[in-house]
């Protein structure tokens, strides 16, 4: 049973991280290559915590009355990492929108090839 | 021609990410013993700290933490300094109709909630799930939900930087009072309580605090920016 | 059992929107979809037993970013293939 929940899980972050390295690749306006990447920001981030998991276990906060757990614990250290990954994230894509604004701003187009052929 | 490419180079790539990963954690945790034994038992017995997330982003690994928090301030002025241009006036902001009475009646009742929620969760983050980064993104929506609801509502622009730099200096000086105190760089050096009590766990509290602060500000001053961008 | 069938359904869902996320031409709709896959991303963390990421996630993913999405859409183009104000590729629209 535990097979199955492990495969699709991996499977489903698997996915996520290609369909969004298709979209970074292959589409021509600017908006849809930054909605690609934000696609694969979650499935990375969903590949880090399903590494982390233990069979049957718990969240690792030591409420009263559990202060014992510890053996039946999730590993802390891929959550402590993807926190920091995903207000990072965040901060990428916000920078790379307001460039997208300046850039439109110059141009008037945000197809990629036309950006390329105009003169300065 | 290249769209056959691309979808040949993700089928190998696919390939081969499966491969790698769908073994792992077939018989128990991916690591048997390591590191998170370590934190674990730390956190309960040196710390008194009851939420393990805490203790690592805060104390084990806080330098971390202090790179994070300058990345985010590196993107607020980015952005402000790329959208210099073309701002609204304060009250000016161009919707294309007003909001409907429902929407600013609701907003002005939820608006000091979200904000006391947020203030909750950043002081108890080392007491249940919670922290500097969720409390100071919740405090950051409220006043989202304020801006889109109101025409003339407005921050001033000086006091939420002046909230961001002092946390910032807050926090780099607590760093250095830790090494002032015969240790290292962002150091425990308060006396730690009992467990899961308020004011347990040394500096840690405060300086989740000051990175609530901080992030709160941060995020509302660019949500601001961006919203009071012109059209041509 | 039904652990099992909830995780599933999800992961369906969350890919589903994916694919209708970079298919869609009309940029307002992909916006949302990407919201939904970050709120969909939220629920599974707190099925993973990690509550502080999913917090993270849901504050983040779900406001923040789909709010800068939108207004830069409204300070450019609104469908994929748009030229509103070039005249000399106003004939180049499939």
């Amino acid at each position: 049973m535990f097979e199955i929940l492990r495969y699709g899980i991996y499977g489903g972050s698997i996915s996520l991280i290609l369909i969004g390295l298709y979209a970074a690749l292959t589409k021509r306006s600017l908006i849809k290559i930054i909605i690609g990447l934000s696609i694969v920001n979650g499935g990375i981030h969903l590949l880090l915590i399903t590494i982390g998991y233990v069979k049957n276990g718990t969240a690792p906060i030591f409420s009263p009355g559990f202060e014992n757990a510890a053996e039946r614990m999730v590993d802390p250290v891929p959550q402590a990492l993807v926190l920091t990954a995903i207000v990072i994230g965040f901060a990428v894509t916000a920078v790379a929108l307001s460039l997208i604004i300046r850039l439109y701003r110059h141009h008037h187009t945000l197809e990629i090839d036309e950006i390329k052929n105009l003169k300065w | 021609m290249k769209k056959l490419v691309v979808i040949l180079l993700l089928a190998v790539t696919g390939y081969y990410l499966g491969d790698s990963f769908m073994d792992l954690g077939k018989n128990g945790p991916v690591v048997e013993t390591g590191v998170k034994d370590f934190y674990l038992e730390k956190t309960v017995s040196e710390l008194k700290v009851a939420n393990t997330i805490t203790s690592i982003i805060v104390n084990f690994r806080g330098f971390d933490t202090l790179g994070e928090v300058t990345v985010l301030f590196l993107a607020a002025t980015a952005l402000g300094g790329i959208l210099y241009k073309k701002r609204h006036h304060v009250g000016e902001r161009s919707v294309l109709f007003p909001s409907s009475p429902i929407v600013r009646a609701g907003s002005k009742l939820l608006f000091p909630a979200i904000v006391l929620l947020g203030v909750y969760v950043f002081v108890h983050g080392h007491l249940s799930p919670g922290g500097g980064f969720q409390g100071g993104t919740i405090v950051a929506t409220g006043f989202l939900l304020m801006l889109l609801a109101y025409d003339n509502f407005s921050v001033s622009h000086n006091v939420l930087s002046f909230i961001e730099s002092f946390a910032g200096i807050f926090f780099v000086l607590f760093g250095f009072a830790g090494m002032w105190m015969g240790g290292t760089f962002l150091e425990n050096f308060l006396p730690v309580g009992t467990m899961n009590d308020l004011f347990s766990g040394g500096i840690i509290p405060i300086v989740y605090i000051l990175v609530g602060f901080k992030v709160a500000a941060e995020l509302t001053g660019l949500i601001y920016t961006v919203l009071n961008e012109k059209e041509t | 059992m039904m652990f099992i069938i909830l995780v599933f359904f999800l992961i369906i869902l969350m890919v589903g929107a994916a694919i209708y996320a970079i298919v869609q031409k009309d940029l307002l709709y992909a916006v949302i979809a990407t919201g939904v896959i970050s709120l969909i991303l939220s629920a599974l963390f707190l099925l993973l037993q990690a509550p502080d990421v999913a917090l993270t996630e849901a504050a983040i993913g779900v406001a923040l970013t789909t709010i800068i999405f939108i207004i830069t859409i409204r300070n450019t183009v609104r469908h994929e293939d748009d030229f509103k104000d070039r005249d000399d590729l106003k004939s180049a629209v499939k």
